[in-house]
């Protein structure tokens, strides 16, 4: 097995910026998804958690407010978004606390590898155990709200769009928060204006469908948000973390 | 085939100096280490040995000073020197849900380090936990996880080892293998600069300074 062993390359002087691709992106990728994947296997509860939490509040909300079926599916959309919203929320203060604890980010940022593609791993494991279930979870509690066929399936879809860009401006803003007193509710003060965009489009695609006017415009701005924090988030969750463990 | 570090490794530091809040740890630190040379800090708890070793290894910066490596300035390492610095904290980096050789692979994966399962195995053998291989690191005691610890730097192929308190929670035989570990390491052209309250045995090659 032929592999990369750090020390029998000749030591690099500085600026002489080689390029290896045995240190590159995708390794660094795969080794972040697979690691957090596999510690989410190994603590269920853990992952369970904001799911729950989603399932319990968006099947509280119909009980809530009362049995008026037009009313239900006009509300459907945006509670249920407000719901997943709170959900990723919940999750966000463990993103990285216990790393921070035992020492694992020092090592991040020690790895040869690319910080930012190390972020990027978790944001995307963070995603694939959180905004992803929830966004098969949603159509489900949909029926509750007595929501139509395409309403439904635009829930999904928006959920499925909007969760990543969650997740993302989600994982700056813990990390930002490290090691301050009080860091969730640091975090969500962090987050919540950002998060708002998100909401409004997410939701407002949802409301436009029921009422019969085109959707396109927010599913665009959502999966616009989506791809500029592809870029922007992994290099911003980077240099929080520098800032945080410094 | 056995590792040896890439000759010509040197740390230089000069005009260091460190804050913490409004106090000033350290100023005007500055020392030389050479291949084959390690350096113990020693100082009373709050001195700013463990900030020392977290500038040293770039996870933290330095409010004024210059660190070299192989004579190229830096602060932050790049890549290339990350692969030949190994930072050991005063925590063990564990993942409580994984197993030991798990999170022995883990961690050397991170590194870039690939290594065969039988290497993994004889890494916890010389560090005896070849038995306690499967459970999960949470059931690990104190010392333990140093040992674990040590059995990833042993097989992390790293020039420059930085190792806050190695000893820290080991028995006799094993502040004995960590002597006969870093020993080895520096006959085989590596450095160390580590911090210890406990004495270490390392011969000639180790120098103490206090701060």
């Amino acid at each position: 097995m032929i592999e990369a062993r750090p020390g029998l390359s000749p030591p690099a002087q500085a600026g002489a910026g080689q390029i290896n691709l045995n240190w590159g992106v995708l390794p660094a990728l795969y080794l972040g998804i697979a690691a957090e994947l596999r510690l989410a296997l190994r603590s269920r509860a853990d992952i369970a958690e904001p799911l729950i939490f989603f399932v319990i509040v968006a099947s509280l909300f119909p009980l809530g407010v009362g049995a008026d079926p037009e009313r239900l599916a006009a509300l459907g959309g945006g509670a249920l978004w407000v719901c997943g919203l709170l959900a990723v929320l919940l999750s966000l203060p463990r993103l990285y606390a216990r790393d921070a604890l035992n020492g694992t980010l020092e090592q991040l940022l020690l790895s040869p590898y690319p910080l930012p593609a190390l972020a990027g791993a978790r944001i995307a494991a963070h995603w694939l155990l959180t905004g992803f279930p929830l966004a098969l979870l949603a159509p489900v509690l949909g029926l509750s709200f007595g929501l139509g066929s395409h309403s439904l399936f635009l829930l999904f879809g928006t959920i499925l769009l909007g969760t990543p860009v969650l997740s993302m401006i989600g994982a700056v803003g813990a990390a930002l928060a490290l090691g301050a007193r009080a860091s969730s509710v640091l975090v969500a003060l962090l987050v919540l204006p950002l998060y708002i965009p998100v909401l409004v489009f997410g939701a407002g695609a949802i409301e436009a469908q029921q009422a019969g006017v085109d959707f396109a415009g927010p599913l665009l701005i959502l999966g616009a948000m989506a791809l500029a924090g592809t870029v922007l988030a992994p290099l911003a969750a980077a240099a929080a973390l520098r800032i945080a463990l410094d | 085939m056995t590792w040896a570090p890439p000759e010509g490794a040197a740390l230089e530091v000069a005009a260091l100096r460190c804050e913490r809040g409004t106090a000033v740890l350290f100023e005007n630190l500055g020392f030389t280490l050479c291949a084959r040379e390690a350096l113990i800090v020693l100082g009373p708890n709050g001195s700013g040995k463990t900030s020392l070793l977290r500038i040293l290894a770039g996870v933290s910066a330095a409010r004024a000073g210059r660190i070299l490596w192989r004579g190229v300035p830096r602060m932050r390492p790049d890549p290339s020197q990350r692969r030949e610095l190994l930072y050991l904290g005063h925590t063990v980096p564990l993942r409580d849900e994984l197993s030991v050789v798990e999170n022995l692979a883990l961690q050397l994966a991170l590194d870039g380090v690939s290594r065969a399962r039988a290497e993994l195995l004889k890494g916890l053998q010389d560090v005896g936990l070849l038995e306690a291989r499967d459970l999960p690191a949470r059931h690990l005691s104190a010392g333990q996880r140093r040992r674990l610890g040590l059995a990833r730097v042993g097989l992390a192929e790293r020039t420059l080892w930085l190792l806050d308190e190695p000893a820290t929670g080991l028995d006799a035989a094993g502040i004995a293998f960590l002597e006969v570990l870093l020993q080895t390491h520096l006959a085989a052209g590596g450095l160390a600069v580590l911090t210890s309250h406990q004495p270490l045995s390392l011969g000639a090659a180790a120098r103490s300074f206090s701060l």
